[in-house]
């Protein structure tokens, strides 16, 4: 974002700015390295979006088409790993750099130099996971999840991907301290905790949930590690381990984790409603309770992941009634964005159709999660098409919709240009048309029986597949909109103003637009 | 032209719905065929319309409000931004509501974890990539029918079907298997699951049933299916390469029949499995059986041998007695069939154990070498 760059050299005078890769290499201000979040995950975005379009190109027909069997399962492991540690997590990094401080009126993040670490682990763990369809093997081929004993068979390039999930998991433990640090520390005056954004609130929440469990994740690939070369056996049943333990580890990580990648959306889409309904966001205390409640919830629901494992009757009906639970926080943030739109005097711009869209959609996969909650009905479609549609309502509908509408929402602060709302309109129709056309059908897949993760598949299966590949070609190709979009604002356009939406009204509007390199070089003062 | 996409959506919604209502359709759940899977056919269409009523209702404000509540008509914005009752109210009610959802839930629950007293009780081995299943002793009401019956399900869908784009599909297209699991109709079936190498599910939509299978590990489940037919289903947990390739096929057949099946497949047990089953020899003591209820069953020993025996055996390496040269042979089929197959499957001289694949079953190692001697004779 060469616009905020060339705009702040000549507003700082206090350090000096070395140019071209240098400046990025060893940049220290949070928007650079928010700058720098959010093209990495952009990169990734791609890469695992390619990955989706070779799973269904193989998956449009019945047959082995394109791939082998083994390759196909690499592309779909590969496409989760990336997608979750690489697009979706490393975006809201970004937003977190770029807004947590202009937000909360700090001049920059509490720890700068780590920072700069932070992201710079990331390049390397993402080159291990391209790398590793290079290397003899392949790419792990064991599903995102990595289950033992599965993953254990597996060749190098496991070993790869586990090493590329420490190292991003240092990373984001990083961030996450960086951030709890900045904002229980760097608040400008007069700025409560019960008066912060509620963006700042979910992401201090999301930043508690990351600290919690990503040394879970670090220990379960770290027992799958010495397990495959150092002859342990937690997770063999010969040597007195168990399989299904690492299961209990992975998703006591895995759970907090999918609120760790929509929890920073609520938070988005609790800044962009209000601003366009040019209303007070309706209930803010009540959603800084359920986004924590959610948050602790999400500690005692990781089981439901494993309810065909075989666990007692009083297990599935612990684990059934504290999933169910969760319906409720989720159902208190819908009701109050919709009250916050009631009577409101709305607009709508691309970041409001996105973010509107978002709760639409989201609510459909909310819904299917507490069908899926159900311990009965979840036994039947566990492990089905039905629970590849219900994650993506959430993770893409729900996380990725959210990211469009910030970005779409805050370019022009961080650019100083207004963005081509036509190619921003453009990009949400098609994004919501294709989205829907993809993945509605595979409810209706994984009802009918069809498992997930398998190449090929029998003839009635037939015609939801080819419906579902032609959406996911044309999701794929809708993101290049996006890209547009956004290199178009980036270049030029239309001069923002500093406050361009009109309902706005958190710190950050308060500064010009682009934002200066250093946000608040003297706190201001909230009343 | 956006008012009338929503439009359009929001007045789809109810056809939706209908459509993912009706028995027998591609767009819900497969017909169920026992109790359980009634059970949770009918949980999910009360949940299902549950979610649909309140995703209705939510949204019918939401739009309204989208499309009343504008700037471009001149609304002007109100500010509330509280309000205890409305908050309260609507924390409450779907918890009620979340409450009534989990009242049959649990039943459900209770009954499917319910394994006790079964009529039948069959082992299911998850294979890297295939089933395996033994009909266990049990004491129910078909206590001693199927005693020790041994099979194994591979996928019966010709690979050129898979590979070729130019060969016709069969209507049951990677849900076919070479040998059914057979179950009788309206008696309480238990199976029991583990596996050999990885984790596998067991999973037949149409009785409501999945269960991991778990190497290690016994877990369990059951069902009573309500009508006799052919039923299918698929491995349902990632397990390799051929994961998409290990379909289940249960064939449930009246009791008299199924009492005949055992029948006729008991004595295969007894006698000494050949290659191919109908030539099985009657004559075969029945000890042998007892003594040995492992060696049994339809294993096709040709497949065993031309996959892993004949590296050796087909070419007299490392010392190993040709197939099919008869005078190497008839002093080691002197020594009996038992003694031949305990070699085989302990190992003897260069041969390792089982030829040096722990993974196959007794009875594949001992149709193995019946397929040989049969060659050899």
């Amino acid at each position: 974002m060469e616009a905020v760059h060339g705009h702040a050299d000549d507003h700082d005078h206090a350090h000096d700015h070395p140019s071209g890769l240098t400046r990025w290499l060893t940049t220290t201000n949070h928007k650079d390295i928010g700058t720098l979040y959010l093209w990495f995950s952009f990169a990734m975005f791609i890469t695992g979006g390619l990955l989706a379009m070779g799973i269904r190109a193989e998956l449009f027909q019945p047959g082995m088409q394109l791939w082998n069997p083994e390759f196909f399962n690499q592309l779909t492991t590969m496409h989760g790993l990336i997608m979750v540690f690489g697009a979706i997590m490393p975006a809201f990094v970004g937003f977190a750099n770029w807004q947590i401080p202009m937000m909360i009126g700090a001049s920059d993040m509490a720890f700068a130099r780590m920072n700069n670490f932070s992201f710079w682990l990331l390049p390397p763990a993402a080159a291990l996971l391209v790398v590793s369809f290079f290397v003899p093997g392949g790419a792990t081929g064991a599903g995102w999840t990595l289950y033992a004993p599965l993953s254990v068979q597996q060749g190098m390039g496991m070993d790869l991907a586990i090493f590329a999930i420490h190292i991003m998991g240092a990373s984001s433990i990083m961030g996450s301290i960086n951030i709890i640090t900045t904002i229980l520390n760097m608040r400008a005056p007069g700025m409560t905790l019960m008066k912060m954004p509620l963006f700042v609130w979910t992401w201090l929440i999301t930043a508690y949930l990351l600290i919690a469990v990503m040394p879970v994740l670090a220990g379960a690939v770290t027992m799958l590690l010495t397990d495959r070369h150092f002859d342990t056996h937690f997770f063999n049943a010969a040597g007195g381990g168990d399989p299904v333990l690492y299961q209990h580890v992975f998703w006591f990580f895995g759970h907090p984790e999918v609120y760790i990648m929509i929890l920073p959306a609520f938070g988005i889409v609790s800044q962009v409603i209000p601003a366009f309904a040019r209303k007070p966001l309706f209930g803010y205390s009540s959603m800084v309770y359920a986004t924590a409640s959610i948050a602790i919830l999400s500690f005692i629901v990781w089981a439901h992941h494993m309810f065909t494992t075989g666990m007692p009757a009083a297990g599935q009906l612990f684990f059934m009634y504290a999933t169910m639970l969760i319906a409720v926080p989720t159902g208190v943030k819908v009701f109050n964005w919709v009250a916050t739109m009631w009577r409101g005097s709305m607009t709508f711009e691309t970041p409001m159709l996105f973010a509107v869209g978002f709760i639409f959609v989201f609510t459909m996969g909310g819904f299917t999660g507490l069908i899926l909650s159900v311990t009965p009905v979840d036994i039947q479609l566990q492990d089905t098409y039905y629970v590849v549609a219900h994650f993506h309502y959430v993770l893409v509908a729900g996380s990725l919709f959210a990211i469009f509408s910030g970005i779409y929402f805050w370019l022009p602060k961080w650019t100083g240009h207004m963005v081509d709302e036509r190619l921003g309109k453009a990009h949400f129709w098609c994004s919501m048309i294709f989205f829907n056309l993809t993945f509605f059908v595979m409810h209706f897949l994984g009802l009918a029986g069809m498992p997930r993760r398998i190449p090929d598949y029998s003839t009635q299966f037939a015609d939801f597949n080819a419906i579902a590949s032609v959406g996911a070609f044309g999701f794929g190709l809708s993101q290049l909109i996006f890209l547009a979009a956004v290199i178009k604002c980036i270049r030029g356009g239309e001069k923002a103003p500093a406050k361009p939406w009109e309902g706005a009204d958190s710190l950050e509007w308060t500064l010009p637009s682009p934002a200066p390199y250093h946000s608040f070089e003297t706190p201001p003062v909230v009343k | 032209m956006m008012k009338k996409s929503l439009g359009a959506a929001l007045a789809m919604l109810p056809l939706w719905a209908g459509a993912v209502l009706a028995a027998e359709s591609k767009y819900n759940l497969q017909p169920p065929k026992s109790v359980i899977a009634q059970e949770i056919y009918s949980l999910h269409t009360i949940i299902m319309l549950i979610c649909a009523v309140i995703f209705v209702g939510v949204f019918s404000v939401m739009f309204y409000s989208v499309f009343k509540h504008r700037k471009s008509l001149g609304y002007k914005a109100a500010h509330f931004h509280e309000n205890t009752v409305v908050e309260v109210v609507w924390t409450i009610i779907p918890f009620l509501i979340l409450m009534g959802m989990a009242y049959p839930a649990t039943k459900t629950v209770i009954a499917m974890k319910d394994t006790s007293n079964p009529d039948l009780t069959i082992k299911a081995t998850g294979y890297q990539w295939k089933w395996g299943y033994e009909y266990i002793k049990g004491d129910g009401d078909l206590a001693g029918v199927g005693d020790g019956i041994q099979l194994y399900s591979n996928l019966a869908t010709p690979r050129d079907q898979i590979y070729d784009k130019n060969v016709a599909k069969s209507p049951d297209y990677l849900l076919e298997v070479d040998t059914p699991l057979v179950v009788p109709v309206g008696k309480k079936v238990r199976i029991l699951t583990t596996a050999n190498d990885v984790i596998h599910a067991w999973w037949v939509p149409a009785f409501g049933v999945k269960q991991d299978a778990i190497p290690g590990f016994i877990r369990d489940t059951w069902f009573r299916a309500d009508t006799t037919g052919t039923f299918r289903g698929q491995c349902a947990e990632l397990c390799g390469k051929e994961h998409g390739f290990m379909p289940i096929v249960v064939k449930v057949v009246s009791v008299e029949e199924f009492k005949t099946w055992a029948d006729q497949n008991k004595t295969k047990v007894a006698a000494a499995p050949a290659e191919t089953v109908v030539d099985a020899a009657p004559a075969a003591p029945v000890q042998v059986a007892a003594a040995e209820p492992a060696k049994a069953g339809k294993v096709d020993g040709k497949k065993v041998y031309d996959g892993l025996c004949a590296a050796c055996h087909a070419t007299g390496a490392a010392g190993a007695p040709k197939t099919a040269d008869k005078a190497a042979w008839k002093p080691r089929i002197a020594q009996g069939a038992d003694t031949l197959h305990q070699h085989a499957i302990k190992g003897i001289r260069a041969m390792p154990a089982k030829g040096g694949n722990p993974a196959l079953s007794d009875a594949e190692v001992t149709a193995a070498v019946d397929h040989m001697v049969g060659q050899s004779k």
